[in-house]
Formats: C-alpha cells, sequence, structure tokens
C-alpha cells in the first residue's frame, strides 16, 4: 500500500482544506471540506465554474459532488504533479469560500404528496428524526432547500440543508426501488430521484416532476444552485398532474 | 427500409455501445459505452476502422441474424458459439456476411459480454451525442427480435478473414487497484485483508457493476453510513452497508454514499467485467507511477493491435460450399494497406 499518505485527508484538522486528492487514475478530487456546508458547496461550485473557464490542458471532463470539485484528465498527456500545481495555483488566488452562488437561478415549488402507500417510509424516517408524522411534513414542506449538487443519476439533485433532526443515517439494507420522482431523506439532505432504482435513502413523498428529459433541447431540468419548497398535496391532485413533465411544479428566476 | 441486420431472435441483453457520452458527470449521467473497451478495439482493428463506432453488445448470450445487405461482421469479447449458415465461424476474426445469410450466435462460452461489430459500424439515433443504450438513464433500447439494425457506409469493403490473437481476460486473475480518495476510510488490516482475499465474481452483475463474494466476513470502514455523497468512477470498488464489495462498471451512478477501498486500472477493467460468473478475482495494490506506466502500455497495445492481424486460415474440411467460392478474386481490395 503505497500512496497511503498521499490519500490520505480524512484524519487532518480542520483548517487543512481545501484538499486535492486523487480519484483512481485519471482524476482529481479538490475538497472544500469533509461535512456539508454552504461555503464548502459554493466553493467547489465556483472552483468548477472557474476551472471550466481557464480549462488547465489536459483537462477532460469536470463536475461538482456536494463540497468538491472533481476533474478527469489524461494522465498519460498531463502528469499528476504537474496538474496538481496548476489546480493549487488556482485555489491559492482566491477565498473559494467567499465565492458568490451561480447566476441564473431559480425558485421551483413542487407539488409532493407526503407518505401513504405512494411514499410508504414517512413515518419511520418521522420516528427516526423524533418528530410526528405531521411535524416532519411540516419540517420538510417549509423548508427552502438548495440544489448542492447533481449526481446518482441523470438530472437527480441533492437538496439541503434540512433542520439537524433530519440527520439521520441511511438504511442499513437498500429498499428495492424507489420510483421516478420519489422524495427521499437521509443525512439533513433530500434526493428527488431521476429514475426508478434501488436506494438506502428513505421515501418519504411522491412528485410527478421529471427530472431527465433526454428528448428535450434542456434535458437535464434542475441546476446546482435553484432552489426549491416541496409543496403539500392531496394523492387526488398528484394523479391529475402525471401527464405534465413538471408534475405541476413552477419555477421563477431568482434575482 | 432495406438493408443493415436483420434480428431474427435475441439474447436478453442485447444493446447497441459505443465509447459512451463523455461530458454529462456533472449532470448526474455517465459515460456508459461499452462495458468491455477493450473489444471495442479489437473490432476496429479486425474491420480496419475507427473505435468510435457502435457495436451490439451482448451480454452473456447472442441471437439469430440475417444480412440484409453485403456486410462484413467482426467478433469479440467473450467467445460465444458462432456460425454463418450453420458452418462455425472463429471468434476474435473479421467475416463476410454476404446478403440473405444467416449468422447465429449462442451462449458466452466464457466470458460475459461478446460484440458483433459490422463494417461501418451500426447507426441509431443520437441522444447527447452518442447511440449507446444507457438503461439506468433511460436512454436507447434492448435490441429486440424483429428489430433491423442500420449499418453506416463501409470504407473497407474488401478486408474479411483476419483474426485478432487476444490473450484470454475471461477466467479473472490478478486485478491491479490504486488507493482512492476513500482508501483511507478503512482500516489498514482491512485493506490488507481486502487485498489477500480471494473472491469470485457473482453471477449478479450488470452494465453498473458486478458484486463479489468470498467465504470471508464483510468489510468494516470507519466510515459509517453517514458519509457525504462523493464522486463515483467506474472501476471504483465501492462496499455497501452489509461489507459486500462491488466493482462499478460504465454504467454506475456518478456519485454515492458508500465508500470505496480502491480503484482498478481502467485497463484492468475489462478483466473484470468479462470475468466469468464465479471466476475468482484478487486485487493487489500498485502505485499510481506504476499505473500510469499500465495505462501507457495498454495504449501502445491498442495502437498496435492493427498491425497484429494474422490472416484467417480455414480448413478446407470446414467450407461446406467450398466449390461455390470465388477463390481467386476478391482476396484483396489492395487499398486496406
Amino acid at each position: 500500500m503505497s500512496n497511503q499518505t498521499q490519500n490520505a485527508p480524512r484524519r487532518s484538522a480542520p483548517g487543512d482544506w481545501p484538499q486535492v486528492r486523487t480519484v483512481g487514475v485519471d482524476g482529481l478530487l479538490v475538497s472544500f471540506g469533509n461535512s456539508l456546508s454552504e461555503p464548502a458547496n459554493r466553493a467547489a461550485l465556483a472552483f468548477r465554474a472557474a476551472l471550466d473557464t481557464s480549462t488547465p490542458d489536459g483537462i477532460e471532463e469536470t463536475s461538482t459532488s456536494l463540497v468538491s470539485t472533481y476533474l478527469r484528465f489524461d494522465p498519460l498527456h498531463t502528469d499528476h504533479k504537474e496538474l496538481r500545481g496548476k489546480v493549487q495555483a488556482m485555489l491559492d488566488r482566491q477565498d473559494w469560500y467567499k465565492a458568490s452562488l451561480p447566476s441564473g437561478r431559480r425558485a421551483w415549488r413542487i407539488p409532493t404528496v407526503f407518505g401513504t402507500d405512494l411514499a410508504p417510509q414517512l413515518d419511520e424516517a418521522a420516528a427516526a428524526a423524533g418528530l410526528t408524522r405531521d411535524e416532519a411534513i411540516t419540517s420538510i414542506s417549509e423548508s427552502r432547500v438548495r440544489v448542492q449538487t447533481i449526481g446518482f443519476a441523470a438530472g437527480q439533485p441533492y437538496l439541503g440543508e434540512l433542520d439537524p433532526a433530519w440527520d439521520i443515517p441511511r438504511q442499513k439494507a437498500l429498499t428495492d426501488r424507489v420510483p421516478e420522482g420519489a422524495l427521499t431523506v437521509a443525512i439533513r439532505q433530500l434526493v428527488l430521484f431521476s429514475v426508478s432504482t434501488p436506494t438506502g435513502w428513505r421515501h418519504i413523498g411522491q412528485t410527478a416532476f421529471r427530472l431527465f428529459r433526454p428528448e428535450s433541447d434542456t434535458p437535464f431540468v434542475l441546476r446546482p444552485g435553484d432552489e426549491v419548497r416541496f409543496d403539500p398535496v392531496s394523492r387526488e391532485r398528484l394523479a391529475a398532474m402525471q401527464d405534465d413533465p413538471d408534475g405541476g411544479a413552477t419555477s421563477k428566476v431568482l434575482t | 427500409m432495406s438493408g443493415g441486420l436483420i434480428v431474427h431472435r435475441a439474447g436478453p441483453s442485447l444493446t447497441l455501445q459505443d465509447l459512451g457520452r463523455p461530458g454529462y458527470l456533472g449532470f448526474g449521467l455517465s459515460r456508459g459505452g461499452a462495458a468491455d473497451r477493450l473489444a471495442l478495439a479489437e473490432g476496429a482493428a479486425l474491420l480496419g476502422q475507427g473505435d468510435d463506432l457502435a457495436a451490439l453488445e451482448m451480454a452473456g448470450m447472442g441471437g439469430d441474424f440475417e444480412a440484409a445487405q453485403d456486410l462484413r461482421i467482426a467478433l469479440t469479447g467473450a467467445p460465444m458459439r458462432a456460425a454463418i449458415d450453420g458452418t462455425r465461424i472463429a471468434w476474435n476474426a473479421s467475416h463476410a456476411l454476404p446478403q440473405g445469410a444467416k449468422l447465429t450466435i449462442g451462449g458466452a462460452e466464457t466470458g460475459s459480454y461478446g460484440y458483433l461489430h459490422v463494417g461501418g459500424g451500426f447507426t441509431a439515433p443520437q441522444q447527447l451525442g452518442s447511440c449507446s443504450a444507457h438503461l439506468a438513464s433511460g436512454l436507447g433500447t434492448l435490441v429486440q427480435a424483429g428489430t433491423q439494425l442500420d449499418i453506416a457506409q463501409d470504407h473497407a469493403p474488401g478486408m474479411v478473414n483476419r483474426l485478432l490473437p487476444v490473450n484470454s481476460r475471461f477466467e479473472g486473475g490478478e486485478v491491479r487497484v490504486v488507493p482512492s480518495l476513500q482508501t483511507d476510510f478503512f482500516p489498514e488490516s482491512e485493506v490488507a485483508r481486502f487485498e489477500e482475499t480471494d473472491f469470485k465474481r457473482d453471477a449478479k452483475g450488470s452494465r453498473m457493476g458486478v458484486r463479489l463474494t468470498s467465504d470471508d466476513i464483510g468489510f468494516h470502514s470507519d466510515a459509517g453510513l453517514s458519509v457525504l455523497s462523493e464522486v463515483v468512477v467506474p472501476g471504483d470498488i465501492q462496499i455497501t452497508g452489509d461489507g459486500t464489495p462491488f466493482v462499478l462498471l460504465s454504467e454506475c451512478q456518478t456519485t454515492g454514499g458508500y465508500p470505496r477501498i480502491a480503484s482498478v486500472l481502467p485497463c484492468d477493467l475489462p478483466k473484470v467485467v468479462q470475468a466469468s460468473p464465479g471466476a475468482s478475482l484478487r486485487f493487489r495494490f500498485i502505485s499510481l507511477d506504476e499505473a500510469i506506466t499500465a495505462e501507457r502500455h495498454a495504449t501502445a497495445h491498442r495502437k498496435a493491435l492493427r498491425g497484429m492481424l494474422a490472416p484467417l486460415v480455414r480448413s478446407p474440411h470446414d467450407i461446406r460450399d467450398l466449390l461455390a467460392y470465388q477463390l481467386i478474386s476478391g482476396v484483396t481490395a489492395g487499398d486496406e494497406l
């Protein structure tokens, strides 16, 4: 096991961020923290935007996760040391934690059925958070959460941050399948599923919102930085919105 | 529509695959594309064309096909029992498939994914710059019986009956890995145990990933179930909540919350992809520098494939209708060098 030290960020003291680590053979990850925070999330988004603008030679693709910026490059063309040096120089250029959010953000309202047989884990999730079912619905639906990253599946948002009560772990065993449009919760975050898939997150709400529309000019609907509220509706109202790709959702540009 | 390749019978998991869709990671869409990229390069070498053309990927089982026009084909990846009009044909080779000829491809004799390439490559409507099916994201569809697949113009129509000597990558063996961003979430003793464990490729597997089983207990990380979701790349070995390793493949998720103990070298990934169900796999950590050297060798190998082609020698006994063959002309189109 060589390279262990180079890849060992976890036991570092706070204040050692941002950190640059390798991802596989051909990737670098610039992390702005080891837990989710609003400044770290903004830093990751801003750093990716800067990479995409100045594109150091050899970079093939970039993305962000919650508090990190990822870049893939061709290690046969640009060596790790050289690229790390360029990335570090960019990091040193400014205080990325003070970067502003991306422009053109929107505020969405997405009709959601909480609980019922459509979203069978509401009670279980509420109990894990120490809330009654009604308190849970109020807490989630009154939170204005932000798209912190798009990931896991096409167009799929991680949203946060919820009240500390929602710092509940993922399930140990996977749920076999949640449907497209499922609203799920864990670790103070919501994930709205863009595909039907197995997951360890608890299924607490159901929407009719299509997040990935490959046939459309804008195949990926939500963007990092967008704000979302999940408005409680009845099963009947949701059923009436099934044919609308937006599932009754509305949006306006944030200024 | 006329021309192309008619699919009369289809195995359960046939899809068109090319090199996939790089560039959408930030939108949550993994690159996808052929599970075994080396097989794409081998097919391209056999047919004298680019490795960016789409081929038919056949998981475990092929199908029955008919040429609706004169075609050239090449077969790569997991060897399957294949015949043209009832006469057995060689794998890792290119063949003529004249209009009306029937091609049958059976189950994999070893390995997991076989590939059928055609001269010119298959064409299908592109979505986000590729015609690869990415079923997990709802892109593309399974190729089913009754389909007629379109084929683009073949630019080297004379070049057939070539054989490509291929090292087997279907029986598992040693796979090289590098430490990755979360290797350190695991105690050193667990990482060492991982390296010492004999794994078997589980029969459960898909283009998203393959599960590894062993007689040993599951692997434990200090990270628990509350670690932040972080970027995932193909080759990552994810340890799920019950301690089971999964090697993630081309159609994997783009981020994930289960910690990853190591990452397989891209050039060794075909070995994991293609391991037959039940084949043994062992993982060995190497340094990043060694990994780059290995990738350099693999790239050189892919570039050298064209120079490794040999004429496909067929025994006259295997040629049922010998007298029907044009034995003099058409041996070479003269434009393939």
